[in-house]
């Protein structure tokens, strides 16, 4: 370790180690803190993501996959079953803890220095620009200096807060998240499960991931709103006890996910930041791996050409701003408005829509077409649609 | 003042991340909550397993343990 790089990234996640990579494949000198001993564990994920979205980032490795997925049921809150048909496309279940091993592995191929059990615990910043970091590893505490700090310190981030950003999440688009990977239960391993309604996840969404017949992630997110009367564990257990009495729990995930839109400002004098730390997460799914690698390596250039021109102020750095809305941060604003209609349902609302679903045949049962037939049934749900569209 | 249940703790940071005043501080396997908390109770609620508590509630529960005893 030296006393000084060009960038250094705080957090090993996925959006961290893309920012690495691509900092450094630009010809800038990075070094990486994770405060955990290894970097991808613990695992704090249900591990699906879409084939195409990944592909966008990084090709898939087979072994990080451990199932591949065909499609999607939605269970009503009354437990209609509604299958849905995506064609072609298709997800994966990772392995998170070779996943995110191999991206920090690949970003030390291009020169990331990594430290690890690396705890950044705050920011040298004497004249309002942050210009490195203090961290805490192994007993002995460190300045090290950089030009710019991109903060990936995922959810629990605050490397933001220090250099003066607001990045306080409401109550309600924090959902609380418990899930426990089951083994010794059945399940057809080319689907995933989601069921909705106020008494299994109110202002979320239980889910069911299998990784292969005999194995699956089962969680839950409850939006904060409703966390303070039940809590996330709570709900878990009666569904598990309910649906899966005789399962056996191989691992126990906690965590939280914030389904907002991204914070209005993720850039300062000398600091970005990315992926859960920006809130650069799908505000419906609350999927955020492939989003926090599209911003790394964003920020990850932004960062290295900001450094080759000795410019590394907030307006030099908004050009990752500009370029992650572009890219993602537009759309995500267009969830987030779909996810307030969703989330407005009642339970009789999905129930009812669940019915027209599944109306449709199911070799005609695509998103498009469900979209369609739940519109004209449902007039009302027209209303917020159209708001989401209009104000693009 | 919020109590750590430390047992039950999981150190995810969810809590962290819904903190308004920046209290606790969050290492690989230990949290802490510092002297300013103003016991808006935002971390009690989003903890997903229950971990956190504000001391008031500790002491009845303690009380009540007494009384049974
Ligand atoms: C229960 C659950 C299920 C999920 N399921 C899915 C899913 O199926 N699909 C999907 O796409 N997404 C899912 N997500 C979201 C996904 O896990 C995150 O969006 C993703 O990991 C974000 O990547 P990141 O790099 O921003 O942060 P993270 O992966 O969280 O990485 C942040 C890293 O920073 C480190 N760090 C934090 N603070 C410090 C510090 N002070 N000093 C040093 N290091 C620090 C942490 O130890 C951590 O390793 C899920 C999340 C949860 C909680
Ligand atoms: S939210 Fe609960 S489990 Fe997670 S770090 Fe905070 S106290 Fe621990
Ligand atoms: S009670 Fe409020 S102020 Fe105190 S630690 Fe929890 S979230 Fe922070």
């Amino acid at each position: 370790m030296r006393d000084s790089y060009d960038c250094i990234v705080v957090g090993g996640g996925p959006g961290g180690a893309w920012a690495a990579k691509h900092a450094a494949e630009n010809g800038v000198s990075v070094l990486l803190l994770e405060k955990d001993r290894e970097v991808g564990i613990p695992v704090r994920c249900a591990e699906a993501v879409s084939e195409k979205g990944l592909k966008t980032v990084v090709e898939p490795q087979p072994r990080w996959i451990s199932n591949i997925i065909e499609g999607f049921v939605i269970v009503s809150p009354d437990g209609r079953e509604v299958a849905i048909d995506t064609g072609k496309e298709r997800g994966y279940m990772l392995d998170r803890k070779i996943f995110d091993y191999d991206l920090v592995q690949m970003a030390t191929m291009n020169g990331v220095e990594v430290m690890t059990k690396a705890y950044v615990y705050d920011l040298i910043k004497p004249n309002g620009t942050v210009e490195g970091v203090r961290v805490q590893h192994m007993g002995e505490h460190h300045d090290i200096r950089a030009r710019i700090v991109i903060g990936a310190d995922g959810v629990e981030s605050r490397v933001g807060r220090w250099a003066g950003l607001r990045t306080n999440i409401k109550m309600k688009d924090m959902e609380s998240c418990l899930q426990m990977t089951l083994s010794n239960i059945k399940v057809d391993p080319k689907y995933i499960y989601f069921y909705l309604g106020r008494d299994v996840a109110p202002g979320g969404y239980l889910w069911i991931f299998p990784k292969n017949e005999r194995v699956a992630n089962v969680g839950l997110g409850i939006s904060g709103e409703y966390a303070r009367y039940k809590s996330a564990k709570e709900y878990l257990k009666e569904f598990i006890g309910r649906h899966f009495p005789n399962a056996a729990v191989l691992y126990t995930v906690v965590g939280g996910v914030p389904c907002a839109t991204t914070l209005k400002k993720i850039v300062a004098d000398g600091l970005m930041l990315v992926g859960d730390a920006a809130h650069q997460v799908n505000p419906i799914s609350g999927g955020g791996i492939t989003t926090a690698m599209i911003a790394g390596k964003i920020a990850g250039g932004v960062a290295a050409k900001a450094i080759a021109e000795d410019d590394v102020s907030e307006n030099r750095l908004s050009q990752y701003a500009r370029d992650w809305h572009k890219a993602e941060g537009k759309n995500h604003e267009r969830t987030y408005k779909i996810k307030q209609a969703v989330y407005k349902l009642t339970d009789e609302d999905l129930n009812k829509t669940a019915d027209t679903i599944l109306s449709v045949p199911l070799e005609k049962r695509t998103l498009a077409n469900i979209f369609r037939t739940a519109l004209f049934r449902h007039p009302s749900l027209i209303l917020d649609v159209v708001k989401v569209f209009m104000t693009k | 003042m919020i109590e750590v249940i430390n047992d039950k703790c999981d150190f995810c940071g969810v809590c962290v991340a819904v903190c308004p005043v920046d209290s606790i501080d969050l290492f690989e396997a230990r949290i802490e909550i510092k002297q300013n908390c103003i016991d808006c109770m935002l971390c009690v609620w989003i903890c997903p397993v229950e971990t956190l508590a504000p001391i008031e509630k500790l002491q009845e529960v303690e009380c009540e343990t007494a009384m049974i005893v």
